[in-house]
């Protein structure tokens, strides 16, 4: 079960990716061709030669950022040259010959590794100077040597001849700006010599190149804008994909799923986060969980459900789902679910499907719902069909004051908005497979098409009754019982329409968006613990120490450690007496003072003990040493921070 | 120049696109003198840059006479052996392109390079191109003083004249130069830079000639022709030469039909970054510390006003993580101080007000109030 998860979310992955890599691909494979054209004709004898650039934005989410280069140097690698080459900034700090013997070392490598029949490269290891020059001699013997070699089969003719050489700038940002200038300025003196290909990976906007390449050097490059999709885009595509889908039987509770979103959204724009929060969830579920045998395909689930061993029947009557589901039961069922193991299996298999189909329902609706509220004014229910599905998940969303507000924007649509929204409805009702959900196509087909016959007769014309010649009371009467009725004048077709459909939403919505603590046997599929997600997740390191400093019992389980609150024993650590010791002093801490007390409270004090003790201390970031006085040493924390 | 001992070294300089390097290229190949042509920005070593002057000028053997780190010493004894073996009968050339970055690498190499002649006892002359003048180049210690001169920038006619030369095989030389004074009369104002008309002009003549080639007008109706490239240099202007769109792009641009060519976005048309929740506030944050002064704190952070910040993150009883690093990676923060006070680094912001404004919007926090520069 998890691994085919784990697969899904790779091939998820890729695809994302898909869209990005294909269209830098193209760009790629267009400049050879104009690296190609050469000098014939008078346009490109005249025009500077620029270095083709592919400028990537990829988003402030770095942690994800390393996958998509892979994805992409591994494919270019197959597809269209054997000369990538990655470089960070972390590997060019100081100067742009770093950069180039990166280039010529991959490259170099990649040749030895394609070519083991070709011994005796030219390249003299020892005295390889990083410079351009010997880059182009060597690439000028790989290419007449390929020229030779046996033709490979997804490149062009092209290609094959003058291979580019593809740089891939993994952060942009990072790089020292004057390095990177003047390994432009030395890749540009030789561009007709050596087809350079550069890929920025920018985090934050394409305006970066501005701020760190002044003219004269932007003016050597041809740059592309590239745009991934956005995190958030992205994350809504993974939440669709993996979560609110019938296809996997696991899923997170509400709280669980704001808990991941909620990390998503305020620390770090992380897609690879949050899968990975996924997995934790999904593995804290079936280790925690002993019923999450039955979590699984349907048809799977139903024969685990008859090979429950009697513990875990015991433990199926102990939920309280399944507990609420016995009280709803009539007496003499009450007694048969209580007593007899086979007859719970059974009732078991009828829940676990039923549990199927209510997903199934589930999810159809909220889709439904949530293309009719997202383009409402100022999102009522939320923007993104996230929120909307956790808002369902806690509880019943029609009894929302954000529902009552939607419902009533939409019974001002305009006609043209509302049904082109219930024709989108019946594309996804018409993907839901339930008998249920097949009734309510039909019923919407029904509705649609009586929206799309003309308008019959509308209001009475008001004229009428004014014809007759009458007199000032008469007036009077007549005016007032016009006014009446058209207060309660007679609706337009249109309007009764609409106010059908949408009372046909409502009870879809009622009968089918309950949260899934409604159904009996909820417990085996949804994960729900989300304060424990929260501990793994957000580490807080800082308090973790303190514990361990302040209470070692607590992570060494040694009986001579128990201590009660507040105290220490003898038997402790030596940097555990040290750090009470220090709780109780002001800023500055007199260190012989600090010793006599270490002496008096530990068992066999030594000098050198509380010395090393004391610098952990230092190490660990509580204590700094100070010029204010001498032989004092200043703390660093206060109170329970 | 050619047998008796020339000047030791002469100092040329100009702004970009005056013809140095062309010329001085030009009237060595001409003449056929024995030259080599160092580009100094190449040369990340001194190793590379002697080993670069030696290989035209003595073969290619001669570069292995050099140790593998070699210093001036080392350069001067090999250049000696070398010339012994392979005397000059005509001056040698030595030209070094961007000479402005000898003054970065090692103190004596460029006193050295202007004196070579003395210290290898060969017939020698170095020549320095650069685009900054020479008062900026003279060393503390003092030095030899090359020769200098001076390439001054093209007037409008000279443009005029030396783009009109390069005129397109299948149109005549006229029509041509009326092309390139349309351009010179949009461009000139902004660029004198040669290689970049060059550039401009080589990607607008198709348009310049198109309704040539459609047959609406003929070559002497140069004001049709003017109406018509008008619009598209003037755009021209603020895309291609700005570089915000590629010049690959701009080709295709003009290659598409008026109606179907959509606005391309110009690169600096995405300034949007999008931040997570709590990096907006470190950034806000941040912003503030670094351009209130600091007595202003107290006014703005008193306990009704700042606390807001602040109880959020009670609240949520949640720490932020340590983001600072990764606002630091993005260049968003600046370390300021050295890097050996890791006990108390110190940062800077490094965003505009525009930027920083946009960000607090998205929070619904009011920036304006807090700042000092706004009372």
């Amino acid at each position: 079960m998890t691994i085919y998860i784990v697969c899904f979310l790779q091939l998820l992955q890729d695809e994302l990716n898909r869209k990005i890599l294909d269209s830098l691909l193209a760009f790629i494979r267009k400049s050879v061709s104009t690296f190609q054209r050469g000098t014939d004709d008078w346009v490109s004898r005249m025009r500077a030669h620029e270095i083709p650039t592919a400028a990537l934005v990829l988003g402030v989410n770095v942690p994800d950022h390393d996958m998509t280069f892979q994805c992409l140097s591994d494919q270019l690698q197959q597809s269209v040259t054997p000369f990538v080459v990655s470089v960070q900034a972390t590997e060019c700090a100081g100067q742009s010959c770093r950069v180039l013997e990166r280039l010529m070392g991959t490259s170099v490598s990649v040749d030895n590794e394609e070519e083991p029949e070709q011994c005796s490269t030219n390249v003299n290891q020892k005295r390889v100077h990083c410079s351009l020059i010997t880059l182009c001699n060597w690439y000028k013997t790989v290419t007449k040597v390929c020229s030779y070699c046996k033709e490979r089969t997804s490149v062009g003719k092209d290609m094959q001849q003058h291979p580019p050489i593809v740089v891939i700038f993994k952060d942009l940002e990072a790089f020292n700006p004057k390095v990177l200038q003047d390994f432009i300025l030395i890749c540009s003196r030789y561009v007709e010599q050596l087809p350079l290909m550069f890929v920025f990976g920018i985090a934050t906007s394409p305006s970066t190149i501005q701020h760190m390449l002044p003219h004269s050097v932007s003016s050597l490059l041809g740059i592309e804008l590239f745009q991934s999709l956005s995190c958030t885009q992205h994350l809504a595509s993974v939440i669709d994909k993996v979560i609110l889908t019938s296809q996997f039987p696991f899923k997170p509770n509400g709280k669980v799923l704001q808990v991941l979103v909620s990390i998503f959204l305020y620390h770090d724009f992380s897609v690879r986060n949050f899968i990975k929060g996924l997995q934790l969830a999904l593995l804290e579920h079936f280790h925690s969980q002993p019923l999450s045998v039955l979590c699984c395909k349907k048809e799977a689930a139903l024969v685990h459900a008859t090979e429950l061993s009697h513990r875990d029947v015991e433990r199926l009557q102990q939920l309280p789902s399944f507990m609420r589901y016995v009280e709803e039961q009539g007496p003499q069922e009450q007694v048969e679910l209580l007593t007899s193991v086979d007859h719970v299996k059974e009732v078991c298999q009828k829940l676990l499907k039923d549990l199927c189909k209510y997903h199934k329902n589930y999810y159809t609706t909220l889709r439904c719902l949530h293309i009719l509220t997202a383009s409402l004014p100022k999102y009522p229910l939320g923007k993104q069909i996230r929120e909307l599905h956790i808002s369902c998940l806690e509880k019943n969303v029609w009894e929302n004051d954000e529902y009552a507000c939607a419902m009533q924007l939409l019974r001002m649509m305009a006609k043209d908005e509302l049904t082109s929204a219930l024709q989108k409805c019946a594309e996804i009702l018409k993907s839901g497979k339930t008998k249920k959900m097949r009734a309510a196509l039909l019923q919407l087909d029904n509705l649609l098409s009586k929206f799309d016959q003309p308008a019959g007769e509308d209001l009475t014309s008001p004229g009428e009754g004014l014809q007759k010649k009458t007199d000032l009371f008469q007036l009077q009467k007549t005016l007032l019982e016009m006014k009446k009725s058209r207060r309660t004048k007679k609706m337009s077709q249109f309007e009764i329409l609409r106010d059908q459909a949408l009372e046909f939403i409502d009870s879809l919505v009622r009968s089918h968006l309950a949260p899934p603590e409604s159904q009996p046997l909820y417990e085996v599929c949804y994960y729900s613990s989300s304060a424990v997600l929260r501990r793994h997740l957000n580490a807080t390191p800082r308090t973790s120490i303190q514990t361990a400093l302040s209470n070692p019992y607590h992570y060494l389980k040694n009986e001579d450690l128990r201590a009660e609150d507040g105290t220490v024993s003898n038997a402790a650590p030596d940097i555990c007496i040290v750090y009470k010791l220090h709780l109780e002093c002001g800023r500055l801490i007199n260190l012989y003072d600090w010793l006599e007390l270490f002496h008096s409270c530990s068992s066999t004090p030594t000098s050198a003990r509380f010395i090393q003790a004391v610098s952990e201390l230092e190490f660990l970031g509580f204590i700094k040493s100070t010029k204010q006085k001498t032989d004092h040493v200043s703390r660093l924390t206060w109170g329970g921070c | 120049m050619m047998e008796q001992c020339s000047y030791p070294s002469i100092f040329i300089y100009g702004h970009r696109a005056t013809g140095k390097s062309h010329v001085i290229h030009t009237l060595l190949k001409e003449l056929e003198l024995p030259y080599a042509t160092v580009s100094c920005v190449e040369c990340v070593s001194v190793g590379l840059l002697f080993e670069q002057v030696l290989l035209p000028l003595f073969g290619s053997d001669s570069a292995s006479l050099l140790s593998r780190s070699p210093s001036l010493s080392d350069f001067v004894r090999v250049y000696k052996q070398l010339c012994v073996q392979a005397s000059a009968k005509q001056t040698r050339y030595i030209v070094l392109d961007r000479a402005e970055l000898l003054r970065d690498m090692e103190a004596n190499l460029l006193p050295a390079f202007l004196r070579l002649q003395e210290l290898v006892e060969d017939n020698v002359t170095v020549i320095l191109l650069s685009e900054i003048v020479w008062d900026k180049f003279r060393p503390n210690t003092g030095c030899f003083e090359p020769l200098l001169l001076h390439f001054p920038d093209y007037s409008k006619g000279e443009l005029q004249q030396i783009l009109s030369e390069d005129s397109h095989p299948s149109y005549s030389p006229e029509l041509y130069s009326a092309f390139i004074n349309i351009l010179l009369g949009v461009f000139y104002s902004v660029c004198r830079d040669l290689r970049e008309l060059r550039h401009l002009a080589a990607l607008n003549f198709s348009k310049f000639i198109e309704p040539l080639e459609q047959g609406k007008v003929k070559e002497s109706d140069t004001h049709k022709l003017w109406r018509n490239i008008e619009p598209h240099l003037k755009k021209a202007m603020q895309t291609v030469y700005l570089r915000e769109v590629s010049s690959v792009q701009w080709e295709q641009q003009l290659q598409m039909e008026e109606k179907e060519a959509g606005a391309v976005r110009g690169l600096s048309a995405h300034a949007h970054v999008e931040l997570p929740y709590y990096s907006k506030f470190l950034l806000i944050a941040a912003y503030l510390a670094s351009y209130n002064p600091a007595r202003t704190d107290k006014r703005f952070f008193l306990k009704h006003h700042g606390k807001i910040k602040n109880t959020n993150f009670l609240k949520k009883n949640e720490k932020p993580p340590p983001q600072i690093s990764s606002l630091g990676t993005l260049q968003l923060l600046n370390q300021v101080g050295h890097d050996d006070q890791l006990d108390a680094p110190k940062y800077k912001c490094a965003v505009s007000l525009d930027f920083i404004l946009a960000i607090s919007r998205t929070v619904s926090f009011d920036m304006v109030k807090y700042l000092y520069d706004f009372l």
